[in-house]
């Protein structure tokens, strides 16, 4: 790996650490209703709106309640969303004359934007009316972003101080992260993305008549950057374009590109700092950000030495790719010139650690271990740093796993921050990592034993069975970036990834929602000399080992068919 | 369940409402207030005709421009769409398109003898990339100092001027503008001189 490589991913994560941590901290005053210039600015508009909706903010919901609510409000954005695309064709904001989208993808889209997961299986320049783009899908990356921060304050509340019968008031802790973080978060970032070329227009396109030869080029514009924004931002990364954070226009330079790298990770990091900051305990924040980041850095190292070192088969043609200071190098096939190797390998496994899903290079086109890192870290469950409140719940769910685990070795019952852990959490807790990882082996399994599955594929040998198996990895665990060649929206495709989604989804958050519930209720006991602390660095370890262990056992197998074997194949080849 | 229904209702379509309404109409406001430019795509004109937009990528094939690299879609640079090649890396077909790559490359530009810089012979993410890294650009200079009948040492000044530093430094990758550079090369001999 060159230093300037190094040096790159090391400054990126000690500037999001010093963003996240001051942002995490103010989120817990905000999105609590503690005091703050955020409040006083902003108050108002929110007092405005619980009057029209009729909520009184002081009353708590019991954890039935809240996952009622929640499911409630997200069916009707599924409904709604499908509604919009199927009539698109004669509604306004359409200066394409774009149709109405098939009931498929519009089924499959409809799950994946409400789902927070974002997977396309359409190009979004060429199927999606300026309408659908901003009413149907820059919402719903607000809104499933605030469901999800919703569920994890939820899920915090239990842990706190004191009894209590329920979790918290969903449409409140939604009102609240919309308004207080990601509509302030949004603004700013898409006039700084405007600035550096991003566009931003309710035209439907512009012409230019090339220099050489005088040829029409027609650039596909839109309203982008309001909408590049939030997908960053939200963990959701739908993008306008088909290639998303790739094109051009949704990503331009070097600046816009750091920016959009860093709202990747920025409000899942913060939300470790929020967390230990409702606990009153800050070192618990610490202590999760420490072991997300132990197993970030490592599968970063991967990928981008793997993409840095090439494809050896072209070095055999007489191709120069090695880096250097006139050149990327590496393997580009797939990569943007402005983004070189590092830029592009960063933001693969940063948006695979997060569920966010948005790319700015080819994953598709990646070396077999360059591959393997970002498909690995959607397996985990997307937990380090992970989706937007979901990543955080989800690793809440395996620091339940693992107390546990250390309970029985010591044979004592095992408590976290303070509540004790017992039967009914650790069957939530199992359920939470079991049904994504069941969804993703047998939908990859479904597929490769159909025409219909193997039928899409774009490359043979492994590496046809990686992208299937990227696929639902990235639909079962919410993440929404794909090996692109994979031909997804036939009918097999959008209704099976579809049906991942929302097993990723909502069977995660019932659980969580319904393990909060029993742990409210429980009293929390002060530490003894038996307690396991959770801040410190046994339990970070205990909690990495976790998640690698459970991890690598769950997906090794279904590895070794894909990325594995082909990495063998190419190191042969040279 | 009736308690239940009045908020979730109201509030889905109020916050749809604002943050699929008033959110992008305010930033689409705001962006054609204070970056007209780059707001609408960053068009390049020279006098009356629109020649580009510098965000993107065109074809270029005379022996006196600087050609950008190989683009997966059909046609090349077309901006109406995007998308990348998906071969991937021991795809036979990603052999074979390298391969006459590198053949094309080598009977255009007969000076070069040595390897040939990566970017050249793969195709980009977006179909549409814009840029070349110094590598890529120098690699064709013989041929257009040949066509142009300019010094090559004007050349790779011409690059040296219109390349962008990575920010800060650190953070992206050295890199040249192709439309940008063609520009100046046009403004320096005219591109007739000897095609």
């Amino acid at each position: 790996m060159t230093g300037r490589a190094i040096a790159q991913a090391g400054i990126f994560l000690a500037i999001l650490t010093l963003f996240a941590v001051p942002l995490g901290h103010g989120m817990a005053r905000w999105l609590n209703g503690g005091p703050g210039w955020m409040g006083q600015l902003l108050g108002p508009v929110e007092r405005l709106i619980y009057r029209v909706a009729g909520v009184d903010p002081t009353q708590e919901m019991s954890w039935r309640r809240y996952a009622a609510s929640v499911l409630g409000f997200n069916l009707v954005g599924i409904c709604f969303l499908y509604a919009l695309q199927r009539l698109q064709g004669n509604l306004p904001f359409n200066p394409n004359g774009l149709g109405d989208v098939g009931p498929e993808v519009a089924f499959n889209t409809a799950v994946s934007f409400v789902s927070n997961t974002n997977w396309q299986t359409y190009g979004g320049e060429t199927t999606m009316s300026h309408l659908t783009q901003m009413l149907g899908l820059t919402s719903q990356n607000f809104l499933s972003a605030a469901t999800g921060i919703a569920v994890l304050l939820a899920f915090v509340r239990s842990l706190g101080e004191g009894q209590r019968a329920g979790v918290g008031n969903y449409w409140v802790d939604l009102v609240r992260s919309v308004l207080y973080v990601l509509l302030p978060l949004s603004l700013g970032l898409a006039l700084l993305l405007v600035s550096q070329g991003v566009v931003q227009t309710l035209a439907g396109s512009a012409v230019a008549q090339t220099l050489e030869s005088g040829v029409e080029q027609v650039y596909a514009l839109g309203p982008v950057a309001s909408q590049v924004a939030i997908k960053q931002l939200g963990t959701n990364g739908g993008g306008y374009y088909n290639v998303n954070s790739a094109h051009p226009f949704e990503n331009p330079t070097s600046l816009s590109n750091f920016f959009e790298l860093l709202a990747i990770l920025l409000i899942p990091a913060a939300l470790c700092f929020t967390f230990g900051s409702m606990l009153k305990d800050r070192r618990q924040g610490w202590a999760i950000y420490a072991a997300m980041t132990l197993i970030f850095v490592p599968v970063l190292a991967l990928t981008l030495g793997s993409e840095l070192s090439g494809n050896p088969r072209l070095a055999n043609l007489g191709v120069d790719d090695v880096p250097s200071l006139l050149q990327s190098g590496g393997n580009l096939e797939g990569k943007e010139t402005r983004f070189g190797i590092t830029s592009s390998a960063l933001w693969a496994v940063a948006t695979t650690a997060a569920s966010n899903g948005s790319v700015n290079s080819m994953h598709d086109s990646y070396t077999p271990l360059g591959g393997l890192g970002p498909m690995w870290l959607m397996q985990l469950g997307e937990i380090v740093y992970g989706g937007v409140g979901s990543g955080l719940y989800g690793m809440l769910m395996y620091a339940i796993v693992a107390v546990f685990i250390a309970g029985l070795m010591v044979g004592r019952t095992p408590e976290y921050v303070g509540k004790k852990v017992e039967a009914f959490e650790m069957k939530m807790a199992s359920l939470v990592i079991l049904l994504p990882a069941a969804a993703v082996l047998v939908g990859t399994a479904i597929a490769c034993s159909i025409p219909e599955g193997t039928g899409a594929l774009a490359n043979p040998g492994p590496h046809g069975f990686s992208e299937i198996l990227y696929a639902f990895s990235s639909g079962a665990n919410n993440n929404g970036s794909a090996f692109g060649g994979l031909t997804v929206n036939g009918p097999f495709y959008a209704t099976a990834i579809g049906v991942a989604m929302l097993i990723g989804r909502y069977w995660v958050i019932v659980p969580v929602l319904a393990a909060a519930g029993s742990l409210a209720k429980k009293k929390r006991l002060p530490p003894t000399a038996g307690t396991l602390p959770t801040h410190g660095p046994l339990f970070i370890f205990l909690l990495v080992g976790t998640v690698v262990l459970v991890g690598a056992l769950t997906f090794i197998p279904a590895l070794a068919l894909g990325p594995v074997i082909e990495a063998l194949q190419l190191r042969g080849a040279s | 369940m009736q308690a239940n229904l009045r908020p979730l209702l109201v509030l889905f379509f109020g916050l749809t409402a604002l943050t699929g309404g008033a959110y992008p109409l305010l930033v689409n406001g705001l962006a054609q207030l204070l970056f007209p430019g780059p707001a609408n795509g960053g068009l390049i004109r020279e006098g009356e005709r629109v020649v580009g937009a510098r965000p993107i990528g065109q074809v270029f094939t005379g022996a006196g421009y600087f050609h950008g690299r190989p683009s997966a879609l059909s046609p090349a640079y077309d901006a109406k769409t995007s998308g990348g090649s998906n071969l991937g890396p021991t795809n036979p077909a990603l052999l074979a398109a390298v391969r006459a790559r590198v053949e094309a490359l080598q009977a255009e530009n007969p000076k070069r003898s040595g390897a040939i810089p990566v970017e050249l012979v793969t195709t980009s993410a977006s179909g549409l990339d814009p840029d070349l890294s110094p590598a890529g650009a120098m690699y064709q200079v013989p041929r257009i100092a040949e066509a142009r009948q300019l010094p090559e040492a004007a050349v790779y000044a011409l690059i040296n001027e219109v390349q962008e530093l990575p920010l800060f430094g650190i953070f992206g990758e050295v890199r040249v503008n192709v439309l940008a550079l063609n520009l100046a090369l046009d403004r320096k001999a005219a591109p007739g001189a000897s095609r």
